[in-house]
């Protein structure tokens, strides 16, 4: 009894909470067709991101998105959406998403508290650790923790890191300027991490990675 | 003779580079090469198996004996051929299946394989059916657990989309989800497209 309230009262308050936050006139009426219900989108989110924003070992890293920050989600897909960040598979699934639903989405991810799934070398976590949370002077590399936080959670537009696939950390930070700030002329806020990212060895690169994997 | 020779050779090579899987010997592949075709090649029903990733196979061979694997075909053949299997045998079942070169089944509808094509790659948002490539691999040749969806036979591909969206082989997450978005011409479209890979 008690346990069947609560099931209907969960969905309700999240509705609300959404709603109350992002809601806009035109959606209304909207929610009947398939593309547009929120829990349809989330399953079809889950189904490549895993079931709790987990993340996923496909044949390309799909990352953890449980616990992200809204506004980077929402800076990414609009970056995939105006191709300043290639990525063709993604390109569409932001084209497909009205900003009420981008919306919705990123205040439910931001919500999962999944376990990380972990996966990175163990022997490379006191390094990438040491690396996080004090840089690299030496090659001008910042401490990650300054601007991602000492638990990288992250803020804002600046991403939350822990937990994170430990292949798609690696890809990330090697391809950076191959992936991110695309397309010449608009404003990207990835430009920030560049010179970290060139500046980084493999090796760091891979120890940083393993440290994030980890982390709750 | 000068073609026997040849395949002595690439057998003797086989057998040698496997290790310890030396068909006939160590495992009885002949008890899956009656249905799966002398080369695992595939044979109506039976999917292939050459070159598929081991890691499936050995999976989907645990699945068969824990029954979770429930279409009606695995019931009636494979729930019996795996019941008694081994982890040992098992493992050298796929690694001599999947060591073996792969063909396409080419058994597809020409005409549907573009439009299969775009939904492998890109899925179709609108309908929240998402990319097929970005687990199985740009040339659907899968990866670990992942298994390799190119040039399994069109008939084949069908079934399994389609027993999934009835229920069938619920464990095998996330796929009865993704069948679930697929409508019939979709899974035609993408069986047909899948099953032209090389």
């Amino acid at each position: 009894m008690e346990l069947g309230s609560l099931r209907l009262a969960m969905p309700t308050a999240v509705l609300a909470i959404v709603l109350s936050t992002a809601g806009r006139p035109e959606h209304s009426g909207a929610a009947a067709l398939p593309g547009q219900d929120l829990q349809a989108k989330l399953e079809y989110c889950k189904t490549c991101h895993g079931l709790s924003g987990q993340g996923y070992y496909g044949y390309f890293p799909i990352p953890r998105l449980a616990g992200q920050q809204p506004k980077y989600l929402e800076n990414q897909l609009r970056a995939f959406n105006e191709r300043r960040r290639t990525n063709p598979v993604m390109a569409n699934v932001a084209h497909s998403l009205s900003p009420w639903m981008v919306a919705a989405l990123a205040a439910h991810f931001r919500n999962l508290d999944a376990r990380p799934i972990g996966g990175g070398p163990k022997d490379r976590v006191a390094t990438g650790r040491t690396i996080y949370q004090e840089g690299l002077p030496e090659s001008d590399v910042p401490a990650c923790s300054a601007c991602h936080g000492p638990e990288a959670k992250g803020q804002d537009e600046i991403p939350r890191l822990a937990g994170q696939l430990f292949p798609y950390t690696v890809n990330e930070l090697t391809n950076w300027s191959k992936e991110r700030g695309q397309g010449g002329t608009k404003v990207d806020t990835s430009a920030i991490m560049t010179p970290t990212a060139h500046n980084l060895t493999q090796s760091q690169i891979a120890a940083i990675a393993a440290y994030l994997s980890y982390l709750p | 003779m000068k073609s026997i020779t040849s395949k002595l050779a690439m057998l003797a090579i086989f057998f040698s580079a496997g290790g310890p899987v030396s068909a006939g010997e160590t495992i009885p592949i002949r008890n899956c090469t009656w249905c799966h075709g002398t080369s695992g090649q595939g044979f109506t029903t039976a999917p292939r198996l050459a070159g598929q990733r081991h890691q499936y196979i050995i999976n989907e061979l645990m699945d068969f004996s824990r029954h979770r694997r429930d279409n009606p075909l695995s019931k009636q053949y494979m729930w019996d051929a795996a019941a008694n299997l081994n982890p040992r045998a098992a493992r050298d079942f796929a690694m001599y299946f999947s060591s073996l070169p792969t063909r396409a089944a080419n058994d597809g509808d020409q005409e549907l394989a573009a439009a299969g094509k775009k939904i492998y790659e890109l899925g179709i948002p609108e309908s929240n059916i998402v990319s097929c490539l970005v687990c199985h691999g740009p040339n659907a040749e899968g990866v670990r657990q992942i298994p390799r969806l190119g040039g399994l036979s069109y008939f084949y591909l069908k079934k399994r989309l389609q027993q999934w969206g009835e229920g069938y082989h619920a464990a095998a997450e996330p796929m009865p989800r993704v069948a679930r978005t697929l409508s019939a011409n979709e899974i035609d479209a993408l069986a047909s497209y899948l099953s032209f890979v090389k």
